[in-house]
């Protein structure tokens, strides 16, 4: 439910560079959001929809790019997914360090109309 | 035929926050009171871990409470003499830089010491907010099970000082310590790690002393930083 707030927060954002353009209008919206965020892109796909209403961002296309969280392996410095209850690193076993992939929140690029 | 126009925004959604996180901050780094962030799921003993902390530190304690509904927790401690102060979220998950910043406000640091703001009960969303704290203590309980580093490794990966409450319960679990320390270090190196139980009161001590320590550094940094900036004008104005 913690959504609603920033999906108001991300409007505000996107209807600022709109006016900053001189657009009349946001017609995309790219979010980039990682699993480690805390934000579900549905939720705030479904807040968006309802309360860009009346905004620049109203009738606006949200598309989101989601990333999976990565560890990186200390010892031989593979890049990987973890498994269920393990930090393992697939290739030779030690336990991967945590990165920042996977902890995006951040608005990409954005679409306006003149 | 309507112009279509591509922007690159660029502009992380919870960088508003965190600059508010940042002048808490400052703000209370010029106080010298050291800030600390205390997170875990309903239960852990978030609010005992607090009151058996306090009468083993040297410094003066303020305390923030953070709670959906009720200022239970606030009575408690305000019935030991501690100066407390509430902050109901009312349905909200966590506690965010605005609403710290909005309590800090109204609050006097009169002297030095350690601001404990108990979060929200919840391992997930107050990992994610940053409130303006230097310490990030995550309370965990041998009750919850050993596998919660795997579960919720952001948590675990952030915080500053792990407290492992409830370890008076240890012969009656089947609580694996060696599992959940790997999983602790895999996330997180360096961080200490206290075995505390609230029911028998060890454990906290040590707890206190090492905030105590955190503390006189915090003092230290900005005395170092007030003479910095002395120096520096001073430098400036021979310049002139």
């Amino acid at each position: 439910m913690h959504e609603l707030p920033i999906t108001q927060h991300i409007i505000e954002i996107c209807e600022k560079h709109c006016r900053e353009a001189g657009a009349q209008r946001v017609r995309l919206v790219k979010l980039v959001i990682g699993d480690y965020s805390g934000y579900v892109g549905s939720s705030v796909q479904m807040y968006f929809d309802i309360i860009s209403e009346g905004t620049l961002c109203e009738g606006a296309q949200v598309e989101i790019e989601h990333v999976k969280p990565k560890l990186r392996c200390p010892s031989c410095g593979t890049l990987f997914q973890r498994q269920l209850l393990s930090f393992a690193c697939p290739e030779c076993g030690t336990d991967g360090e945590p990165t920042e992939i996977g902890k995006e929140f951040y608005i990409d690029s954005i679409e306006v109309e003149q | 035929m309507h112009d279509i126009r591509r922007i690159d925004v660029q502009e992380g959604i919870l960088e508003e926050n965190d600059h508010i996180a940042e002048h808490v901050n400052e703000h209370l780094s010029a106080h010298g009171v050291l800030v600390v962030n205390e997170m875990g799921a309903p239960g852990v003993g978030k609010t005992t871990t607090i009151k058996n902390i306090i009468p083993h530190l040297k410094c003066k304690p303020y305390v923030i409470e953070g709670d959906i509904e009720t200022d239970i927790d606030t009575q408690d401690l305000r019935s030991l003499g501690i100066d407390t102060f509430q902050i109901n979220t009312y349905g909200a998950c966590h506690l965010d830089a605005p609403l710290i910043e909005h309590q800090v406000d109204h609050m006097s640091f009169d002297e030095p010491g350690v601001l404990f703001i108990e979060n929200i009960g919840n391992l997930v969303c107050p990992a994610e907010f940053t409130i303006g704290e230097h310490v990030m203590m995550l309370i965990s309980t041998v009750t919850e099970g050993s596998d919660k580093p795997y579960k919720y490794p952001l948590a675990f990966e952030k915080a500053d000082i792990i407290i492992l409450n409830k370890v008076d319960l240890i012969p009656y679990l089947d609580f694996d310590e060696d599992f959940f320390m790997k999983g602790v270090r895999a996330l997180n190196k360096d961080v200490p790690v206290f075995r505390v139980s609230g029911r028998t009161g060890e454990g906290f001590a040590e707890v206190a002393a090492w905030l105590d320590k955190k503390a006189a550094e915090l003092e230290v940094k900005e005395h170092e930083h007030h003479h910095h900036e002395h120096g520096h004008h001073h430098e400036h104005g021979e310049q002139e």
